[in-house]
């Protein structure tokens, strides 16, 4: 399992890049990297300088340079239906593991600066909401592959200001299964025409192998039961005492109720009994004073 | 109002999901009350007639779904069946010792004898071979009666005799290093020698004498013709066969004198006037005539000895003839059938005297059937003493008939077990006016049914009434009837069968009712049509009462992706063809888009095989919608040899042709597979009708996560190409199994996940935000399922009650494929006992329902598992909230849980698919299992908690209502009474 020391992402880079494109460049972006792995750990999000501000520095290399060799390979792209061309460079160093497996790792980019020409196009490309392609050979050690990954993005997306672009690139070993070419950001549908304010490429790169599945647990029945059986036994102390009694303490609390209100009711029934005990006397004595007269029509 | 029933709907939930586990479980009295299944056996291949005088007759049939089954004569039933999987076609079958059929399957490596009455398997023997050929079965006629038959079998370049008794392998000659293909074996007068003739090359013919007993290889001759051998060899006699040249114009005459071969060529053209084109040999046995189709006529030609040839019929039309059977000594009679306008024409004649014939009868044959395809025939001795016969017709829709005395005794529709694809539709709504008639016939019939289950719910029912009660619920008139109900249970199911056949079956009781055979309106010899898939077509809810729904049934001309497409449009109240066309272009995939027209048509788009999408329907109406969304319809293709995926848009309409309704398309993204490390093998999508209640899960701790959900992403599984075989041939070290989840719209691999150790078969289902997928683990030697959930980390934010009461959340911003998601895998993987044939997942109508798998395992069953079960957040020691929520302890393993099969009892014999089918009841899916058998039931994954049950004694409910008012009154009265009493006191 040891080759799969980095369970996904495992190294970006990222360069920016304008006109020109030199070693100088590449050693400043080692260091630059060594700076941005620190403050972004999961290695996304990370937006270069643009080129004016980057200082020169001699090359300098962290890891041996005999288990690493350099490998570059091109990047293509290609407007609406146009032709493709170059259009930047990969770098990165192909390393091999102890189990014989070869990886790249230190990916940069150095992306090719937009031409009149090329300007033109993206603009018409702009106009019609139309494709902006990129594509790279499947096979990085094979400099010109016959096959191609591809992907595109609608060329609106892209511009934001400066136009960003977004590169995960997914490898298996030293093969490129695709290239997922992007905006950073959102990217909703009706999109606006904006031309860019400026020509130049904010690029992102990241490199992504596959992520490894976890394992199906093996455990022994009999620590699951215990397992279990431990939890059953902790289980009650958890629950408060109202959690676990609520459902008599509900119907308690309304008896309660209820009987305090008959309790009340009880004792204003008295003072209206009395009430109805002091009427009663004149009913009763109505009756007493009528009493002769009705007795005497029974009699009759 | 409305989030208050959902409310309530929650709660009860909640309340329910306790009893999950037993969510559904039957009652024995309740099985068939919502469920049905029927038998079915497939295009039958060969038909043998076991109609001794004692016993009940029977016919044994093998098919084309490989089953081999003993029907009833009298009344077509099923005694037995075995279904013998989908890699075990049957080569033959035969009878021997009067007590078993044997049958031939897997190209000659599997020979079986089944017992004839109860179909018990007796022996099964395993016979090796070296290379593929044709396989052939022959049972010799005894020698002396009394003894032991040998089964002659040519399998794998190889002959074999094989006991009949105990399916010993007696002798074996290996023919491999003569390259012969044997393409017949001939047994001469009842001796001991056997011939096996076959071709080593397309000049010679090779033929090995044999002694049957001792399997010794006797003789070897060839003999060489300049013409060249094409085509079968057919047998017209004991000692002569016939085949045909290579010019295919020429009969070539092989005789078998005395054990020496002669081959005499002599042309069809004398024979026949107008002869023009091919000739082709009717495979048949029919001693001394021989059937050849000659400019499409089926023309039957007696062969005489030295190479004369007579015409003694021709037929024009469908004609189908059977072999020949023996009907006294040494007469043998044939059937002929054929069409001749709306009747079947079916004739019994003597082979040496073509002229008489026992029988001539016309009968009425459903003209969706189609045509004969094959006739086996079958004599028995009428009342008179004179010969009658009967005859077993399969037919073109892959039906099978019994014809005797002119009529058709019984019939079977066989086409359905082999389904291609299901659409449902509702059924028509009930006219006004109507039901309340049938309610007023039928109200003392009601009122008794409710008594008697009033009587059944207060345990006062006699054993009579039980019976009564249970036929009664079993043949309610209210599941069969042919209108729409409030519960949305009643559906027609739309089938389309691999004969081209659609048929309409009621959910109810699964009653057939109406088919069409579907035929394209041209149909000539340059278009065979073979129809591919069913779509939805048309379903009207606006106006449901005036219009009925359409379904479109895609088709192609031939077996190439490039043949011309085919479209069909039938009506599926009264399965009318609206209308059907042959199409210019091919159709390689069909897209059905999420939009209507004003007539609630759906748009399709199709893609033939340039890449080019066409528009249906072809309105104008239908372009504007197109025009409105065009920058949105994306689409993906998949080359599997090669490992690659591809992305498609729109773009622009056809140059090079004119045709308004014709797009191009562009080549969007592209993903390529290393092909030496990966081989695509399984892919799921989810269901585009699919409803998804919640976009947010509420986690134990108070904490949300929202679901990613999308309708654009592909599920994909890869294995090493090396371990793409079957499990066991390679090492846990070389397999590893990729999972992949690709957003179709972009191309961006949202996860990608090796599992190494494992390998496919791959089944997979995918609905909402989670896949689960099945496969095999050479690690741990057991079958392993995997679940995989995506969360949208992006919204995760937004739980945040100040944003959103400032209004700082992304809940309303529209999400675009072209946005980078971040998204967060959640994955878990258990063991699971059974391999699995199909994987599906219940529906409902709204989504709330909780959700339950449905897994047919290997002994066609189909099993109901609760989704909570493969949920990434178990663990082993679940937390006190989570549990409440019904987060289940982790386990190693996924329970099976008998009650909680959905078939109960039944079996789905050959089962290959499971589909599953909202009703209008949110608690209520409804599922349609095929394979060689269909089922249907109705499933409740978190029991029926929005209606009562169908049983539910409503006159119980009423009597207690109206005892309970009686009692009110009599308390009144008597409490009335009593007060009045005590003021009198």
């Amino acid at each position: 399992m040891g080759f799969h020391c980095g369970f996904f992402i495992c190294c970006l880079l990222i360069c920016s890049s304008v006109a020109f494109q030199s070693d100088e460049l590449l050693v400043d972006d080692d260091e630059f990297e060594g700076t941005q792995q620190i403050q972004y750990t999961d290695a996304a999000h990370t937006r270069s300088t643009p080129p004016p501000s980057r200082p020169t520095s001699t090359r300098r290399r962290f890891s041996d340079p005999d288990s690493d060799s350099k490998v570059q390979f091109q990047l293509e792209h290609s407007f609406g239906d146009s032709d493709f061309a170059p259009a930047g460079l990969f770098t990165a160093r192909l390393k091999t593991s102890s189990h014989g497996g070869q990886s790249l790792t230190k990916m940069r980019f150095s992306r090719d600066a937009f031409t009149e020409e090329d300007s033109k196009k993206f603009t018409t490309l702009l106009q019609e909401d139309g494709f902006y392609t990129v594509r790279l050979g499947t096979n990085v050690l094979k400099s010109s592959g016959e096959s191609y990954v591809y992907s595109s993005v609608k060329s609106r997306c892209l511009v934001r200001g400066e136009l960003d672009e977004h590169f995960v690139i997914h490898m298996d070993g030293v093969n490129i299964l695709a290239i997922n070419y992007g905006t950073p950001g959102a990217c909703p549908f009706p999109r606006q025409l904006k031309l860019p304010s400026k020509w130049s490429f904010n690029s992102l790169t990241f490199l992504k192998s596959g992520e490894q599945a976890p394992r199906t647990p093996v455990f022994a029945e009999d620590i699951l039961v215990g397992e279990t059986g431990e939890g059953e036994g902790v289980k009650p102390p958890e629950k408060s005492f109202w959690a676990k009694y609520w459902m008599y303490l509900i119907p308690l609390g309304l008896i309660v109720m209820n009987a305090i209100t008959q309790a009340m009711n009880m004792a204003e029934e008295q003072v209206s009994g009395q009430a109805a005990g002091q009427a009663q006397p004149q009913q009763s004595a109505a009756v007493v004073q009528r009493g002769p007269g009705s007795s005497a029509v029974r009699r009759r | 109002m409305v989030l208050a029933i959902k409310l309530s709907f929650l709660l009860l939930l909640t309340l329910f999901s306790s009893f999950a586990n037993y969510g559904f479980s039957l009652y024995e009295d309740q099985v068939g009350l919502m469920d049905w299944r029927q038998q079915y056996l497939g295009k039958a291949k060969h038909a043998l007639f076991h109609s001794s005088k004692s016993g009940r007759k029977r016919v044994v049939v093998s098919t084309e779904e490989n089953v081999i089954a003993s029907l009833d004569l009298r009344h077509g039933e099923i005694f037995w069946r075995h279904v013998l999987g989908p890699n075990d076609p049957i080569d033959g079958i035969e009878f021997v010792l009067g007590k078993y059929v044997v049958s031939l399957s897997s190209e000659g490596n599997f020979l079986r004898a089944w017992n004839l009455p109860d179909g018990q398997m007796a022996w099964e023997s395993f016979l090796q071979g070296t290379s593929p050929s044709k396989s052939l079965l022959l049972v010799p006629k005894s020698l002396k009666a009394n003894q032991e038959t040998v089964i002659l079998v040519f399998s794998r370049s190889c002959l074999h005799a094989v006991s009949s008794l105990d399916g010993e392998v007696i002798w074996k000659i290996d023919l491999t290093e003569n390259s012969v293909e044997i393409q017949k074996i001939i047994q001469l007068h009842d001796s001991d020698i056997i011939y096996a003739v076959g071709f080593s090359s397309p000049t010679q013919l090779d033929q090995f004498q044999i002694n049957v007993k001792s399997g010794e290889l006797l003789k070897h001759q060839t003999a060489t013709f300049s013409g060249g051998f094409s085509g079968e060899l057919v047998s017209v006699s004991d000692d002569v066969l016939v085949t045909v040249d290579t010019a295919r114009s020429n009969l070539v005459i092989i005789n078998f004198k005395n054990g020496e071969i002669g081959i005499l060529q002599s042309p069809i053209a004398p024979v026949i006037d107008e002869f023009s084109g091919l000739m082709e040999i009717v495979p048949s046995k029919l001693s001394g005539l021989l059937a050849v189709k000659v400019n499409s006529l089926l023309t039957l030609v007696r062969v005489k000895g030295e190479g004369e040839l007579e015409v003694v019929d021709k037929i024009p039309g469908q004609a189908t003839v059977s072999d020949a059977l023996l009907v006294s000594e040494n007469q043998h009679a044939a059937a002929l059938a054929h069409h001749e306008g709306s009747h079947m024409h079916l004739t019994v004649k003597l082979i040496d005297n073509w002229s008489t014939s026992f029988i001539d009868e016309n009968i009425v044959i459903d003209k969706q059937r189609g045509s004969v395809q094959k006739v086996f025939l079958n004599s028995y001795i009428r009342t008179d003493r004179s010969h009658g016969f009967r005859a077993l017709l399969v037919m073109e829709d892959h039906s099978l008939l019994l014809v005797q005395q002119g009529e058709i005794v019984w019939s079977r529709e066989d086409g359905l077990a082999s389904i291609v694809n299901v659409v449902t539709s509702e059924l028509p709504v009930e006219k006004k006016g109507v039901s309340i008639a049938k309610v007023e016939n039928n109200l003392i019939e009601w009122l008794q049914g409710h008594l008697l289950k009033l009587k059944g719910t207060l345990m006062i029912a006699s054993p009579e009434d039980v019976v009564a009660i249970q036929n009664m619920r079993l043949k309610s008139s209210d599941k069969s009837k042919m209108s729409r109900d409030h519960n949305g249970f009643r559906k027609l199911l739309i089938v389309l069968t691999k004969s081209g056949k659609l048929f309409a079956l009621h959910s109810g009781d699964g009653r057939v009712v109406w088919s069409r055979l579907l035929q394209p309106f041209h149909k000539s010899k340059d278009c065979a049509p073979r129809w591919l898939n069913i779509y939805q077509w048309q379903d009207p809810h606006h106006r449901a009462m005036d219009e009925n729904p359409s379904v479109l049934v895609v088709g192609r001309c031939g077996q190439s992706m490039d043949g011309p497409g085919l479209l069909s449009f039938v009506d599926t109240y009264t399965g009318k063809e609206i209308s059907s066309s042959s199409q210019t272009h091919s159709i390689v995939k069909v897209i059905p888009l999420p939009f209507t027209d004003s007539t609630e048509r759906r748009l399709h788009i199709l893609i033939d095989a340039e890449g080019r999408a066409h528009l249906y329907p072809q309105t104008s109406e239908a372009i504007g919608i197109l025009q409105s969304e065009f920058s949105n319809i994306y689409w993906y293709s998949v080359e599997a040899d090669s490992g690659i995926i591809k992305g498609h848009a729109l773009m622009r309409k056809c140059v090079d042709v004119v045709d308004d309704y014709c797009f191009e398309s562009k080549d969007v993204w592209l993903i390529m597979l290393p092909s030496d490390s990966e081989k695509i093998i399984a892919s799921a999508t989810r269901k585009l009708n699919e409803v998804v209640h919640t976009q947010a899960k509420v986690v134990a701790d108070q904490d949300v996560m929202y679901k990613y959900i999308s309708k654009n992403l592909l599920f994909l599984a890869t294995v090493a190409p090396k371990s793409s075989g079957e499990i066991g041939t390679t090492t846990p070290e070389d397999s590893w199994l990729v999972v992949y989840l690709i957003d179709i719209v972009n191309g961006r691999i949202l996860h990608r996940m090796i599992h190494h150790g494992s390998t496919g078969p791959v089944h997979a289902v995918f609905s909402e935000n989670w896949v689960v997928y099945h496969y095999f683990n050479l690690k741990a030697h057991r079958y392993e399922m995997s679940v995989v959930e995506i969360y949208d980390q992006s919204r995760a934010d937004n739980i945040d009650v100040w944003k959103l009461i400032i209004g700082k959340h992304n809940l309303t911003t529209p999400i675009s494929s072209y946005s980078r998601p971040e998204i967060l895998a959640k994955s878990q993987s258990y063991f699971f006992t059974h391999s699995v044939k199909a994987i599906s997942v219940t529906s409902t109508s709204k989504g709330i329902t909780s959700k339950q798998l449905l897994i047919g395992t290997i002994n066609d069953q189909i099993l109901a598992l609760d989704k909570r079960y493969l949920d990434p957040r178990r663990s082993i020691n679940p937390s006190q909230a989570e549990r409440e929520e019904g987060v289940i302890p982790l386990t190693d393993s996924l329970p099976i849980i008998p009650q909680t099969y959905v078939t109960h009892a039944l079996q789905v014999e050959g089962l290959r698919g499971i589909m599953t089918i909202p009703a209008k009841l949110e608690s209520t899916t409804l599922a349609f299992a095929y394979g060689v058998d269909l089922f249907f039931t109705r499933i409740t994954p978190s029991r029926t908690y929005d209606s009562l049950t169908e049983d539910f004694s409503y006159a119980l409910l009423l009597i207690t209502i109206v005892a309970l008012v009686i009692a009110i009154f009599a308390t009144w009265v008597l409490s009335e009474r009593k007060e009045l009493q005590d003021k009198w006191k």
